[in-house]
């Protein structure tokens, strides 16, 4: 099928511009402005308490060091709830990719040469990490299960067999020292930006560029908002599904290994705790629970709120006691606030 | 003999138990409407979802100008020519406008990337000259849900005009709409005619069906009942016929 053949008249078609309107603009982009001005907002709170702290250059390397590891599955995941699905393995996922790398780097150890089997073994963990997210999107599209319910099994499952797998060891990787990846992946650039947050900028764009600019993304939005009218004009809703199922699955096993590479050490229980933080992420950046709504850039910014929150919280001055507290109460005010924007925009 | 647009032969459609369609034999000619009348439940929406290529049939075989056509998907329905405006219009009431008339064909280059421009520039274009949009809310970077029945339907008619239709399909394109609107509704069938593309039509307002159609073919219980030529019958005629079909299941 060739659309661009017969879908357009010869003659060109005048240029449709509109002269550039703020209010237009305010009201297109209200999700991602609204949960811009709560970044800033707590931002300047932050700064205002604890200026040592948020005026110094260390707390935003650390930031940077530390929220890649689950904001970059934040991005996947957003575009998995936009097409109306859930994905909650991705924790397991992220420890089996891990599983596959140790497997692969063991049974490679004939090569005797460190640098190709590491990057044998982080082909292994991206491949896996596609397999189990394939798997994820074939259960739930053919046997038509809601994916929540596919999802928290094949998270028991796959932290299952990597408990069985490793027998709950955990060991070094003292070795990826001696290879490029490690500076690649962990290392930092100049004194204080680290490679990890390098990382889910680049990701972050890829996202946005799939989800914005290319068919897949269009297809995923349209999925979201009414799987049936996706149907019927052809859109090929099984396939694009299982497609957003394996970049979660491909990103999360990304993030073990930066996880893992990190510490220079491996724990079967990698992942554990990523879960929420990575979907508050999501959510607190106006992606719809619904479906057919949401954006790269607000998950990016409700990563970065998720993240600072904790590290905030102690510099203000406030026990550790009250971080979940504030954490519960910023993600509340947020999702009331897009949900109120939502129906204004409409 | 002329060859058909489109022909189904002892086509015929089960879901599990139950028989939805049975052994349909049906024509659509050259520059030709077609109107299918059926009460509900008839097989007329089931009818044209497997005209359409969403469903496919149990048994039987599908022509399109006269070649078999095997294995029908949505895709290959629409390459074959075959435009559909749904009773329940398809629409993605979320998404702006560009992106529904582009719904499940984007115009993109040969790596899927969107040409988000030029199909804003035709979404545009279209509104002006085949919608007759002048409504301040409808620009291509306004949302659907939004929209009034009538535009929506707009939408949905003229995403399917757009490209270049041989078969027009409308499911009950009136249902919802004002006298006005409907009226435009005719208007626009007729013109479907006089471009010399073939529709089918499915509505229950008999009068509709009798105003464009030049033959009428009446489903019940998922089979043929019977079919007229539109010139041959009159409106009365016509309608105590339905009522006969209803109460007897036979025209005779």
């Amino acid at each position: 099928m060739n659309p661009q053949n017969n879908a357009t008249s010869p003659e060109v078609t005048q240029r449709y511009k509109v002269p550039f309107s703020l209010r237009r603009f305010v009201r297109t982009n209200s999700a991602q402005l609204g949960i811009l001005g709560v970044f800033v907002t707590l931002w300047i709170i932050f700064i205002i308490s604890a200026p040592k702290t948020f005026l110094a250059p260390q707390i935003y390397s650390a930031f940077m060091a530390s929220i890649p590891f689950f904001a970059i599955m934040a991005i996947p995941l957003t575009i998995v709830v936009i097409a109306g699905e859930m994905d909650l393995s991705f924790p397991s996922i992220m420890a089996m990719g891990m599983v596959a790398f140790n497997y692969t780097y063991v049974a490679t150890g004939f090569i005797n040469n460190v640098t190709i089997q590491v990057f044998l073994a982080i082909v292994a963990a991206l491949v896996t990490g596609a397999i189990i997210g394939w798997l994820n999107g074939f259960i739930i599209v053919k046997f038509g299960i809601p994916s929540l319910v596919v999802t928290i099994g094949t998270q028991f499952l796959w932290r299952g067999a990597d408990l069985v797998l490793t027998q709950g060891a955990n060991f070094s990787l003292e070795y990826i020292k001696q290879t490029f990846f490690y500076p690649l992946f962990v290392g930092t650039i100049g004194p204080y930006f680290p490679m990890q947050m390098f990382w889910l900028i680049v990701v972050t764009i890829m996202g946005w560029v799939l989800l914005n600019q290319h068919r897949f993304g269009a297809h995923i939005y349209l999925i979201g908002d009414n799987i049936n009218s996706a149907e019927l004009m052809g859109v090929n809703t099984g396939r694009t599904r299982i497609q957003a199922f394996m970049l979660v699955g491909v990103i999360a096993a990304f993030a073990g290994i930066l996880a893992s590479f990190y510490v220079a050490y491996f724990w079967p229980s990698l992942g554990d705790g990523f879960l929420l933080s990575t979907l508050a992420s999501v959510f607190l950046g106006g992606t719809s629970v619904f479906g057919g709504v949401g954006t790269i850039l607000g998950t990016f910014l409700g990563a970065f709120i998720i993240g600072a929150i904790e590290a905030a919280t102690v510099a203000i001055g406030l026990t550790g006691f009250w971080t979940q507290f504030i954490y519960g109460f910023i993600i509340v005010l947020s999702v009331i606030m897009h949900t109120y924007l939502r129906k204004r925009g409409e | 003999m002329e060859e058909y647009r489109l022909e189904l032969k002892h086509v015929s459609k089960s879901f599990g138990e139950v028989q939805a369609l049975e052994d349909i034999n049906f024509h659509l000619g050259r520059n030709e409407v077609v109107g299918l009348l059926g009460d509900n439940g008839a097989g007329k929406s089931t009818l044209i979802k497997i005209i359409t290529g969403y469903y496919q049939p149990t048994s039987g075989e599908i022509f399109f100008n006269g070649r078999k056509v095997d294995n029908l998907s949505v895709p290959k329905a629409r390459e074959l020519g075959v435009e559909t405006v749904y009773q329940e219009r398809a629409l993605a009431e979320l998404q702006t406008l560009w992106r529904n008339i582009f719904l499940g064909r984007e115009l993109c280059n040969s790596l899927g990337f969107l040409d988000i421009q030029r199909m804003r520039d035709e979404t545009h274009r279209l509104m002006s000259e085949s919608m007759g949009f002048t409504s301040h809310a409808v620009s291509p970077d306004s949302r659907v849900g939004k929209y009034s029945g009538g535009e929506k339907q707009g939408v949905a008619i003229v995403r399917a005009l757009f490209f270049n239709a041989d078969i027009v399909v409308l499911d009950e394109p009136t249902m919802g709409l004002s006298l006005k609107e409907s009226a435009k509704l005719i208007n626009f069938v007729n013109g479907i005619k006089q471009a010399g593309k073939s529709a089918i039509f499915i509505d229950h307002n008999i009068l509709h069906v009798h105003n464009v159609a030049d033959r009428v073919v009446v489903i019940d219980r998922g089979r043929v009942a019977g079919e007229f030529q539109t010139k041959n019958i009159g409106l009365n005629e016509l309608m105590d016929k339905m009522v006969q079909v209803a109460e007897t299941g036979s025209l005779n």
